[in-house]
């Protein structure tokens, strides 16, 4: 970018691309301003490392996971999806599914990153993860044209997550019978809460109630994991169904 | 360390297919419109999903766990904390299963 577009005071919306930024400044305060976020995605990192050692997984498996996919939701899945042998269609359709989110959160950031070149724009979208995607689109719809903000808070959340896998993980391997500790019950907890976090009212009703009704139903009489996906896809379904009513 | 290839294929695969929707995203999406229905159905899929999984798995379980499940709803609803409700259910679980 160069330093006239940077400057160019309250450029209309139509021209907001062009005049974004992407400097060390930027990735610094992306990364500060996201410190205290990170602390909570660490307490979270160290749950997943130790569900993971749990469910098999080597210390070094859980790190790669964690460095390379940065996907909260969707490894917290993988792990309750893995047995031996390893359900490969499964964990990755699933991993699919659920993030497809991030499909409406990359788009959102578009207006952006089209100013920047491609490697940076590509290169930042790595660090898209719930919680610093939130602050970045806060920091860049507020007129802040840091390019790099995305970069900066994601550094901080990727480092966070990847140390407290590391550390959950080495611990999970120190304990004993997990049910001794109510640890068996830990997933299912952590995906209760997340169920909350995603709660968005009334219209959120029928959909769930469908992908439970369904899923039961599926779980009772179809084989292997197939009633995650028709669960979620027949909520989801239901939902889209009533847009417009 | 060492690294099972199984293992670490599937987690490449993982990280794959996640790039492709964060990427995704911003490639196509921001040339075509996105219907409101299209929206709608990838903001209800995570919640969706993670309802199937809890859903069975609490209705094979016991009156511990369902009272524990209740426990992690409350806190969660009441202060938005996952760390505290995840404290909450797992105290609620041992102290059900002394009980029952």
């Amino acid at each position: 970018m160069t330093a006239d577009a940077a400057d160019s005071p309250r450029s209309p919306a139509a021209s907001e691309g062009s005049a974004v930024r992407f400097s060390a400044e930027g990735v610094r305060d992306g990364f500060v301003e996201c410190v205290p976020v990170a602390f909570g995605v660490a307490g979270y990192g160290i749950v997943f490392g130790m569900l993971a050692r749990r469910a098999g997984l080597r210390v070094a498996e859980a790190a790669l996971m964690s460095a390379t996919v940065l996907a909260g939701a969707a490894q917290l899945l993988a792990i309750e999806l893995w047995e031996t042998p390893l359900p490969v269609v499964a964990v990755i359709g699933t991993t699919l599914v659920v993030n497809l989110r991030y499909v409406l959160m990359g788009a959102a950031l578009r207006p952006w990153f089209e100013g920047l070149s491609p490697a940076k724009a590509y290169g930042s979208v790595f660090f898209i993860a719930d919680e610093n995607w939130a602050l970045t689109m806060g920091e860049l719809t507020s007129g802040s044209r840091q390019g790099a903000y995305l970069l900066g808070s994601g550094l901080a959340v990727w480092a966070a997550w990847v140390l407290a896998t590391v550390v959950g993980a080495v611990a999970g391997g120190l304990i004993g019978d997990p049910a001794r500790y109510g640890l068996d019950f830990v997933l299912t907890a952590v995906f209760l809460a997340i169920a909350v976090g995603l709660w968005e009212g009334r219209s959120t009703l029928l959909p769930w109630l469908t992908a439970l009704v369904v899923a039961v139903l599926s779980a009772r009489y179809l084989p292997g994991r197939w009633y995650i996906l028709l669960g979620g896809v027949a909520g989801c379904l239901v939902g889209v169904a009533r847009v417009g009513e | 360390m060492s690294l099972d290839p199984v293992v670490v294929a599937v987690v490449v695969g993982m990280a794959a297919v996640t790039y492709a929707t964060k990427a995704g995203g911003l490639w196509v999406l921001g040339r075509v419109e996105v219907p409101e229905r299209v929206e709608t159905g990838l903001e209800l899929l995570p919640g969706a999903i993670i309802v199937s999984i809890v859903g069975p798995e609490l209705v094979d379980a016991g009156p511990p766990e369902w009272g524990a499940g209740a426990v992690v709803v409350a806190v969660m609803w009441r202060t938005g904390n996952v760390l505290l409700s995840l404290l909450g259910g797992v105290g609620a679980v041992l102290l059900l299963r002394t009980v029952t």
